[in-house]
């Protein structure tokens, strides 16, 4: 791991290095306050969870300096496509954190939605790695049309092993798109390790096959995060062609809600990189530069708190959606014909009425006679 | 000769909607320099250079995906699939991406392509340039699978496929491709960007190829030509007029045209050059019987393409349906 960027230390034997150009006080303060809130959605959609309040979530407790850190290095004029991994990173942008938790509570229609081009933030994308090559296009489209901006795609260490990814990589390289690849190697593709999912060492290889510069950073570390991928917008935006980002980390938690990783490895492994977590070190770093003491940290820690409770509130009181959702933009324009009569179908039958099961007693006649 | 080929007609879609239209942008396998294998981009390059059409690298997943990426940002992009059984490796982009981004993100944002595909035997090519995948389309919630069979109706079909919104899968019968001439009129069928339904109907509606009451054949591509023929063999043999419906739009297909046939004429015969199960006769067919049963003096039957891999071209007559089997066809329906 000798050879991954680093900037924050563990403030012992590991150095601090200094804070890099562009970032002020207020950045790492508004960084910390992202990295925070990030963290608070994850932990509480967990809890909904198991709560039964939502459905099977994709968690990712630790890698939250991967999202917030690369998210905060672009400018809001940049286009980014986030994995499920990265499922919440719209509230980055303003997406309201009930839109993204109504999602996963398998609300369709306009309550699990928010506006791709608005936030210019891709949709949650579930196939893996298949939304590697809309980076490219929204890329090379701003390009074409004489515009200076780039777009990023986080995907993990396994996406790298789909075609997409390659064909993706390939394009971007042949046409010099300003896309930024970020490859959060979490060293788990739910039970498969890294080891099993490639032959090279390190995903920032397989850039050399396509002639791109490629750079491993501490996926835990934010700023290291930040410093790469605004070194690759810049120059992504300057005509200088695509990079490839290997942020290095661990999955600590498990790939998801309904999975169980004691299945497939040693957690005591887990338990050993639970300590280099971002939240704890970047608090650390910051007191440490006398930029956010304890009480500042914990007020940030409070008010995030705060927005996800709200906003579970606010997910919880919206109306479940009605019939008509499932057909409800199939096509942008005249949609088909059919559509009409399976809503017909539906309110026909009387779906959603309560059907008495077979061998249920009658008890009609009796509330009919009280 | 006057008039234009299928494959004339598209060029100048082409060329009318990237004039009309500077979003509008193609891209594929060797479709600038060449002008595409079928010379249906030819001249195009020369025209709007080569920010506006380009040759990509040979990868369909890439050109798919990327082309939804560039409706993301706003443009209107064209794929050319060099061949029918080539967009399989395209095939997962357009399945979960482009036939879904309307409805994951509320209307907001369709994935605005078209995604062109030579389609279909009858050209003595290798394996795997022959396929007929339309129905695997037609599966797919979220696409329009249409497929012109005429010059006139390729140009004006395609503008209204790059007008829609929608991602569309264009279907061209490469045995059609150089085939026969028909006039197409300059003339605009409708003011691209800004029609009134008329670009909605080319997508969604039934042709007439030919006049009847006796028999509907009901059919798409290649064998709508192959059908006219069986029609006036019929004509002339047995005095029976045959109804040939020229179907257009494969999804959503034109249930009125469908339903209306069968009523007029009580027998009904689907003709279509993919295998049969599974197929678009057995959705057509199904229609019929749902709708129409009791206008039927007969079962509706299928002459198609047999459940098999496109056969080496050496046997490719023997796969498509000829003259000979849509009459064949055609009398046991009109004997039952």
């Amino acid at each position: 791991m000798g050879d991954l960027l680093r900037i924050i230390g563990n403030g012992k034997d590991v150095p601090d290095h200094p804070v890099p150009d562009g970032l002020g006080d207020k950045d790492l303060i508004e960084l910390y306050r992202w990295l925070v809130l990030l963290r608070s959605f994850d932990e509480r959609a967990v809890a909904l969870q198991r709560q039964g309040r939502i459905g099977t979530y994709a968690l990712y407790w630790g890698e939250e300096a991967t999202q917030a850190g690369s998210l905060y290095a672009l400018e809001e004029t940049d286009w980014i496509f986030p994995s499920y991994r990265q499922n919440s990173i719209g509230i980055l942008r303003g997406v309201p954190p009930s839109v993204i938790l109504a999602w996963w509570r398998g609300y369709g229609g306009n309550t699990g939605f928010y506006d791709t081009r608005h936030f210019r933030t891709g949709p949650i994308c579930v196939p893996i790695g298949t939304h590697i090559p809309h980076a490219v296009g929204t890329s090379w489209a701003a390009k074409l049309r004489g515009e200076r901006t780039a777009s990023l795609a986080w995907f993990g260490e396994g996406a790298t092993s789909e075609g997409d990814f390659h064909e993706a990589m390939n394009f971007a390289s042949v046409f010099k798109t300003a896309t930024i690849f970020f490859c959060t190697n979490n060293q788990w593709a739910i039970s498969t390790p890294v080891s099993q999912q490639m032959a090279t060492k390190t995903v920032a290889e397989k850039a050399l096959a396509y002639a791109m510069p490629a750079v491993r950073v501490d996926g835990f570390d934010p700023l290291a995060c930040w410093k790469a991928t605004k070194d690759a917008a810049d120059r992504g935006r300057a005509g200088g062609g695509p990079t490839l980002i290997e942020a290095f980390c661990y999955r600590i938690g498990a790939h998801g809600t309904a999975d169980d990783p004691r299945l497939y490895r040693d957690e005591s492994e887990a338990e050993k990189w639970k300590s280099h977590e971002p939240l704890g070190s970047m608090a650390s770093f910051l007191e440490r530069l006398g930029v956010l003491d304890a009480s500042g940290a914990e007020k940030i820690r409070h008010e995030a708190k705060q927005t996800i409770i709200d906003a579970v509130t606010e997910m919880e009181t919206t109306p479940t959606p009605g019939l008509e959702v499932i057909f409800d933009n199939v096509y942008a324009k005249n949609p088909p014909w059919m559509f009409a009569e399976g809503l017909e179908e539906l309110r026909s039958v009387g779906q959603r009425e309560l059907v008495k099961p077979l061998n249920a007693p009658d008890t009609q006649t009796e509330e009919e006679g009280a | 000769m006057t008039g234009s080929t299928m494959v004339e007609a598209l060029n100048l879609a082409l060329h009318q909607a990237m004039d009309a239209d500077d979003r509008v942008i193609v891209l594929g396998e060797d479709v600038a320099k060449t002008g595409g294998v079928f010379r249906v981009t030819q001249g195009l390059l020369d025209r709007f250079g080569k920010d506006r059409i380009i040759d990509t690298p040979l990868a369909e997943a890439g050109i798919v995906g990327s082309a939804i990426g560039m409706a993301i940002y706003g443009l209107l992009p064209v794929v050319e699939i060099q061949f029918d059984a080539f967009v399989y490796p395209g095939f997962e982009q357009i399945v979960v991406h482009a036939a879904r981004y309307a409805w994951r993100t509320q209307g907001q944002v369709p994935a605005s392509i078209v995604i062109r595909i030579p389609f279909g035997g009858g050209v003595r090519a290798p394996e795997l340039h022959s396929d007929s995948p339309e129905a695997l389309f037609c599966h797919v919630p979220g696409l329009k699978v249409v497929c012109p069979t005429t010059p006139r109706d390729a140009r004006d079909m395609l503008l209204a496929a790059i007008e829609d919104p929608d991602p569309v899968v264009f279907m061209e019968p490469k045995r059609i491709y150089r085939a026969g001439r028909q006039e197409v009129p300059e003339e605009l069928p409708f003011e691209f960007g800004n029609s009134n339904g008329e670009a909605s109907a080319l997508l969604s509606t039934a042709r007439t190829a030919r006049e009847g009451s006796d028999l509907a054949i009901l059919t798409y591509g290649s064998t709508v030509p192959l059908s006219v023929e069986a029609a006036d063999h019929l004509a002339a043999d047995r005095g029976i007029e045959t109804k040939v419906v020229d179907l257009r739009s494969l999804f959503p297909l034109d249930v009125d045209a469908i339903v209306s046939a069968a009523q007029e004429c009580g027998r009904v015969l689907v003709v279509h050059e993919a295998p049969r199960s599974g197929g678009l006769g057995a959705e057509v067919s199904s229609l019929v019987h749902e709708r129409a049963m009791l206008d039927l003096e007969a079962p509706v039957l299928r002459v198609t393409g047999f459940d098999v891999p496109f056969p080496q071209f050496a046997n490719e007559d023997d796969y498509i349906p000829s003259v000979d089997r849509i009459l064949q066809g055609a009398y046991r329906v009109l004997d039952f």
